[in-house]
């Protein structure tokens, strides 16, 4: 069977699988839409958050981030930003979120700091977030199924569009959830086997973590001092050290990633979705083991598919490949535009190198590293088809849990809790349904029409979290003074400031001819990277609250009442 | 608030610190900060602060959620117990 007709059967079976598993799992009640009806097994809960936090980002890009474009050890700040958070969540955040029991983050500021301004500004920052989060997914779907299926972008997109509508409009949250479950296995099964076989290959080990750390089958020496020693032969950074432009930088890109994942709200619901307090709790250390699973591999696919990539390039040191001879991956991923060749000295031999004046390899594209990965393993046809099928389902999960947190906020936050307190359950439900809707076509539209700042979007998600929703909460729970004035200040102060800083660099809205104070040094904060500014601004963000707050009146009785509540002992 | 409630919230607050200065300690300090001094020493073929930035930190992260949930639930269970002691006084 062709490669084509199998992976369309391979995706179009998972597909299968997520819409039978929605008509299972329809939703009832407002309950069952907005947290699953808040019965889910604390290790079921455990995969469909990781599903949920692992997106095509994290499946198809991340590895080629490391091997690549962080050269190595500067790829720590993901692998460390993306997984270190979830202490933060499972000790400062779910337990109490959970125990207060409600529905949406937005919910919980807005009742900690009494306040429906406090929970309109929550829920900017929410939409905010987790809107530009969004675009990045439905882009991911669209990409996906034009790279592996052939596909028109906008056939794929659609097709991604039409399939998360019917899971995530008739089920919400209990929909989400069932799906995110076997998307999950679809998704570690499909990242794991190619890893396996390319450490085989190489080192003998099966176990990619052990096969990075291990010894090469073909000379001996080991795998990391190979990789050393091949990228500085090129004039590249050495793979294992060198930070990330500076070492304070990576500090602060990784303090961002890190509590921007803690404030992220389609991460959090998924907490509200467990028995009890004690659930939230192991539930985040069975998130964190399922995703260690694919954050452990990742370092191992980056380094292992990098030296493969260059001992094709470059056989023997000094003794280049023939670009007649290049391998059939190659011509592939060429057509694509993913790779590029350009022969500057016309020999027609690649040379690859550091140097840009002399490096023929003039585009290698991230996300190959991962894409190629069976090819250049040479494995059968089949596992290329579930790579396809993986990284569909990396997309899709975290599209739905945004979706989620966007149309909750919208149809619980706004519409119930601050313009109509009075609509009924039922009305509620379809409101509910109804926001969904709107916000798949919005976020469709938005993957057909990305807007220019699409490209730096993730980073922005992050750093927004990070500055405005993780210090009011943080601050609602262990800072029993904190008042409405001090949350709103602060939120309001972590934004702005985040927002200042990547449009000072970037431009407002990632239009670079307004990027004001353009004349300024890149980085010019202590050589902080946009991306990595979060974590300042939340400094900022804890600062104004508490200094606000001690000016002003202490929250009611009433209010200090619900923090004491939410910090009691968990029924056994 | 109980002194209770206020002696269990102090416990918590003591293993928040604990695990947490080990969350920091370990990446942030092994991983980046003094990485250098860390790399002159090899754990099979890594060396040791790169593996602490791509894969020890990672590990232990999954182990202080496990430890954090294992010792809260022992918390619970002697402050419920506790309680009910106190009611069938």
């Amino acid at each position: 069977m062709d490669l084509q007709t199998l992976t369309y059967i391979v995706v179009g079976l998972t597909f299968a699988t997520y819409i039978g598993i929605a008509f299972w799992a329809r939703a009832g009640s407002t309950k069952e839409f907005y947290v699953a009806g808040g019965g889910v097994n604390p290790v079921a809960n455990g995969m469909a958050t990781a599903a949920d936090w692992m997106s095509a980002a994290s499946f198809i890009s991340m590895a080629g981030l490391i091997g690549f474009s962080y050269h190595g050890y500067g790829g720590s700040v993901f692998l460390l930003g993306w997984t270190g958070g979830y202490v933060l969540l499972a000790m400062c955040l779910a337990p109490y979120l959970r125990a207060y029991g409600k529905f949406t983050v937005p919910e919980f500021i807005g009742d900690r700091y009494y306040s429906n301004t406090a929970r309109v500004v929550a829920v900017l920052c929410l939409l905010v977030a987790s809107i530009t989060y969004v675009i990045g997914q439905m882009k991911g779907i669209g990409v996906a199924f034009s790279r592996f299926l052939e596909l028109p972008y906008e056939q794929g997109l659609t097709a991604g569009m039409v399939v998360v509508l019917i899971y995530a409009v008739m089920g919400g949250m209990k929909g989400i959830t069932y799906t995110q479950i076997a998307q999950y296995v679809v998704l570690i099964t499909a990242y794991t086997i190619p890893a396996i076989f390319i450490s085989i290959t190489l080192t003998g080990n099966p176990v990619p973590q052990l096969g990075l750390g291990s010894t090469l089958l073909a000379d001996g020496t080991h795998l990391l001092q190979k990789l050393d020693q091949v990228v500085t032969d090129l004039g590249f950074q050495e793979y294992t050290s060198g930070p990330r432009l500076s070492t304070l930088n990576m500090f602060f890109y990784t303090m961002s990633l890190m509590i921007g994942t803690a404030g992220l709200p389609h991460v959090i619901i998924r907490f509200f979705t467990v028995p009890s307090v004690r659930d939230a709790r192991i539930s985040a250390g069975w998130a964190l083991l399922f995703i260690a699973i694919l954050y452990t591999t990742a370092p191992a696919v980056a380094g292992m598919a990098r030296l493969n990539l260059m001992t094709t390039l470059e056989p023997v040191p000094g003794k280049y490949l023939n670009y007649d001879e290049r391998p059939q991956w190659f011509k592939n991923w060429e057509t694509t535009g993913l790779l590029k060749f350009e022969d500057k000295n016309d020999d027609g031999k690649i040379q690859y190198s550091a140097d840009k004046e002399t490096n023929e390899m003039v585009k290698i594209d991230n996300d190959i590293l991962v894409l190629a990965n069976p090819e250049i393993a040479k494995l059968p046809n089949w596992v290329i088809a579930l790579v396809a099928a993986g990284g569909l389902a990396a997309a899709l999960s975290t599209a739905a849990g945004l979706l989620l947190a966007i149309s909750s906020a919208i149809s619980h936050d706004l519409l119930k809790g601050v313009f109509m307190p009075r609509i009924s359950e039922r009305a509620e439900l379809n409101a509910g349904r109804l926001a969904m809707t709107f916000t798949v076509l919005l976020a469709g539209y938005l993957g057909f029409n990305p807007p220019d700042f699409a490209a730096g979007t993730v980073a922005l998600a992050f750093g927004l979290a990070a500055s405005s929703l993780f210090p009011a909460l943080m601050l609602g729970i262990f800072y029993k003074r904190m008042n409405t004035a001090g949350a709103v200040a602060g939120m309001l102060t972590g934004i702005s400031l985040t927002l200042f800083y990547v449009f000072q660099h970037k431009g407002i809205m990632f239009i670079p001819e307004t990027a004001f104070l353009g004349d300024m040094p890149p980085n010019w904060f202590f050589g902080i990277e946009p991306n990595a500014i979060g974590a300042a601004a939340a400094l900022f963000n804890f600062a104004v609250a508490i200094v606000v707050c001690r000016f002003t009146a202490e929250p009611p009785e009433k209010v200090q009442q619900l923090v004491d509540n939410i910090r009691a002992p968990a029924a056994s | 608030m109980s002194d209770k409630q206020t002696s269990y919230w102090q416990a918590n607050l003591r293993l928040i610190l604990i695990l947490l200065v080990i969350w920091f300690v370990v990446p942030f300090l092994g991983g980046i900060v003094f990485v250098e001094y860390f790399n002159q020493f090899y754990l099979g073929g890594y060396k040791l602060g790169f593996w602490i930035a791509q894969q020890g930190s990672i590990y232990l992260f999954v182990v202080l959620i496990f430890a954090y949930a294992h010792l809260m639930n022992k918390l619970d269970k002697r402050y419920s117990d506790q309680a009910a002691d106190g009611e069938s006084d």
